[in-house]
């Protein structure tokens, strides 16, 4: 500990940091995870949020923006544009002084909102440089005269303080706007919601995610197999930041590192032929996707038979997937799509297995066991079957 | 004397003696200059913490296994003072949050936020970024979890997380979604063999393969437990065969009678008998969570076929109802008492549903 928090030593590391600057910038992007390497930098990079964009691009052109709400499932692209946004209102100049960002890893009780909102609200406006210069910087930035505060993952503050919220949005509105940013709509309060335009982020369509991946892997140097895009995609569930981390982790498994880090110019063709393939297999693998042997082995110990094998049949299947470390909610969902479209299940005893799934997928959310879930939840839908 | 567990842990990827292919593919991931956040889950025993420790070796070398404890005071926002525990290198940390209950949240946002605002001191180290390793992340409240949301994507230049847990229920979905998910399988009967084997021969004991069969059926393929058996044994008898006794733990020896106690009576009075077993393994702190599902398991075999189903739904209800509720002795004492009315009219030949 004595020098992880030694700020002697950082400063130092610090200076000799910013004297081999030149090389380290360089090094950085490749340093980064590629969902970072790969957020939009601006609007126009925003994939499959077409509706949205092009709103927002309107607003932009107007130069006066309302108070907004972003919503959508994670990984869908709402802290990118918002980023974007601010970006491309205010350039790197500006951006400092006139984005202020709030997310959940920031202490937001009531009274430190409003204190951090006050300070921040009421600085005075900074400006573009003077000069010539500034004239360049007006017409590449419209700079519009007010502040933008993002509260990010706006879902995890109480009500309490989103109600505090609503008196300093009104206070300082003439010089701010608020972005609230979120997964749940829900859990933002009225008075604040109908305050805001709402802009709803969808989760990423097959077409749009898949031509993302496509271009990230072609960027990359990754040869990938037929249908493991597909796989991505679909293991990700329009997830787009878990897909990014899928294919890059799928690449670190085929393509040796070293190589990697050598940069295209000094790999020869011999090597580049010599890169596997990323696989639907190896995505499946990655996505801690069940093989369809193992849940088909479940789904049999499951049929019907005589009350007294049937017990132990299931219990073993169970106990061995609960070993494997396979993830209960997973199961769930898979054996939910299996036993769904199975015909030989009558609809009648889908309808009283739906309610199984409903009652377990609550239990482990609460925390229950998985392994007594799992066999309580294969026992009762065995029954059903029966 | 350390157990035989921490003795002969492997200490580099290339000692760990199962799962090849999850071996292989944290090489690769700690070769990579990208290493990405992980979230590394499976059940205990598997060797979860094992292989982190050994993936932490591949990133630094062996400086990573210099560990120092720190003990550091948090401060909430309502102003309580916490006391936490640190263990650390020059190029990791490892926390368990849940060792504050509730207050989980300070320390990610205070801690984490702390670290990820450093810049590595050393230059010349092998990797810009630190590691922070989190155990029990099951057990973050959600707070803590928002509050890590934006510290993994911002300062994923400086700090890199690896999430360790059971499971990955109670990981809301914007933190798997950061998060590379891998997967650590308890070792098969067979891995634990090899390892018994292994370890064995380093001790210098005179192998059986019988009892290493023996204690890898026994285990449940959890490594730890079955190195301890594997421990007891050769600790309690001069000379080992196949046929040497295994000694069970004793809370499940405890547990083996409560079942049988059960299924001998099932009336007022031993329900009070019980009551009083199921404190002192209470009192013992072994988990409620534990206690319903050894019972449960332990009660499998003593009761009619057509019953067991029965014992499994009761098991999971009361289980889930001990992480809701607030008293466990509760919940235990209703699933007893269920059980015991579920053999009674079975007997009795009266399909009571209730
Ligand atoms: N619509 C999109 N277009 C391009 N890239 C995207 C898009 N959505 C997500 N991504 C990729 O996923 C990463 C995460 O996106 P972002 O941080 O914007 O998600 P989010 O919607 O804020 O998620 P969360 O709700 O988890 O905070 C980005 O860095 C980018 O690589
Ligand atoms: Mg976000």
């Amino acid at each position: 500990m004595a020098n992880f928090f030694d700020l002697k030593a950082r400063k130092a590391a610090a200076s000799a940091g910013a004297s081999s600057k030149g090389t380290q910038k360089a090094d950085r992007s490749s340093l980064q995870p590629w969902v970072e390497k790969y957020r939009p930098k601006s609007l126009s990079e925003v994939t499959a949020q077409d509706h949205t964009i092009s709103v927002l691009q309107r607003t932009m052109q107007a130069s006066n923006l309302p108070h907004m709400l972003f919503y959508g499932p994670p990984g869908t692209g709402k802290t990118s544009t918002i980023l974007a946004l601010a970006k491309q209102l205010y350039g790197p100049e500006l951006f400092r002084s006139r984005v202020l960002e709030l997310n959940a890893s920031d202490e937001r009780g009531i009274a430190i909102v409003r204190e951090k909102v006050k300070d921040f609200a009421r600085q005075q406006l900074s400006n573009p440089p003077s000069g010539p210069a500034g004239v360049e910087y007006r017409k590449r930035y419209p700079c519009p005269p007010f502040k933008i505060i993002v509260l990010d993952e706006a879902d995890s503050m109480t009500q309490d303080a989103q109600s505090a919220l609503r008196r300093t949005m009104e206070t300082y509105s003439k010089i701010t706007r608020f972005c609230l940013v979120c997964n749940y709509v829900t859990r933002i309060i009225d008075p604040l919601a109908s305050r805001c335009s709402k802009f709803r982020f969808k989760s990423l369509d097959h077409k749009n995610a898949s031509q993302r991946l496509k271009d990230i892997a072609g960027t990359e140097g990754i040869r990938v197999g037929d249908g493991a895009v597909d796989a991505l995609v679909k293991c990700s569930e329009g997830d787009l930041r878990r897909a990014i981390t899928y294919l890059q982790s799928a690449a670190r498994l085929v393509v040796p590192t070293k190589q990697a880090a050598k940069g295209e110019d000094e790999m020869d063709i011999d090597d580049a032929e010599g890169s596997q393939l990323v696989t639907v297999t190896i995505v499946e693998e990655i996505a801690g996707i069940i093989p369809g042997q193992t849940i088909e082995s479940l789904l049999n110990a499951m049929r019907p038979m005589p009350k007294k094998q049937a017990y132990d049949s299931i219990a073993t299947v169970v106990q061995d997937l609960i070993s494997d470390g396979w993830s209960a909610s997973q199961l769930l969902n898979q054996m939910y799509e299996k036993v769904l479209f199975d015909e030989r299940i009558a609809d009648i005893q889908k309808q009283t297995i739906a309610i199984v799934f409903s009652e377990t997928d609550k239990r482990l959310v609460d925390g229950a066991d998985e392994h007594l879930e799992v066999l309580d939840l294969a026992l009762k839908v065995s029954e059903c079957m029966a | 004397m350390s157990l035989l567990v921490d003795k002969h842990r492997p200490k580099d990827l290339t000692q760990l003696t199962y799962h090849y292919d999850l071996t292989k593919r944290l090489e690769a991931l700690a070769q990579s200059p990208d290493f990405p956040h992980l979230l590394i889950y499976g059940p205990s025993g598997a060797g979860k913490k094992t292989r982190i420790n050994c993936t932490l070796r591949a990133l630094y070398g062996p400086s990573v296994s210099k560990i120092r404890i720190d003990s550091r005071q948090f401060v909430t926002s309502s102003n309580r003072k916490l006391d936490f525990t640190i263990a650390s290198s020059n190029q990791h940390l490892e926390i368990t949050p849940a060792d504050v209950g509730p207050h989980d949240r300070v320390i990610v946002q205070d801690l984490l936020k702390e670290v990820a605002q450093t810049q590595s001191v050393d230059l010349s180290a092998r990797h810009r970024f630190k590691v922070v390793v989190v155990n029990e992340a099951e057990y973050l409240s959600r707070e803590a979890q928002a509050a890590l949301r934006r510290t993994m994507e911002k300062y994923s230049g400086n700090v890199r997380m690896i999430l360790v847990a059971n499971s990955t229920a109670n990981i809301i979905a914007p933190i798997r979604s950061r998060c590379l998910l891998v997967r650590v399988a308890a070792p098969t009967g067979e891995d634990v063999v090899g390892v018994l084997k292994e370890v064995g021969r380093k001790e210098g004991w005179k192998e059986s393969g019988g009892l290493n069969e023996r204690i890898a059926g026994e285990c449940g393929r959890n490594l730890r437990r079955a190195l301890l058996m594997f421990e007891a044994v050769y600790a309690q008898n001069e000379t080992v065969t196949d046929t040497t006794p295994i000694p069970p733990p004793d809370w499940e020896a405890f547990i083996e009678q409560i079942a049988a106690d059960i299924v001998a009576e099932r009336s007022p009075q031993q329900i009070m008998v019980v009551r009083g077993k199921l404190y002192d393994l209470l009192v013992h702190c072994i988990p409620a969570t534990q206690v319903i599902k050894s019972l449960a398991f332990r009660l499998i075999p003593k009761v009619a076929p057509e019953l067991r189903p029965e014992v499994i739904k009761w098991a999971a209800f009361y289980e889930h109802r001990v992480k809701m509720g607030s008293k466990q002795i509760f919940h235990l004492e209703a699933f007893v008492t269920k059980v015991m009315r579920l053999i009674e009219s079975h007997m009795m030949g009266i399909d009571i549903d209730f």
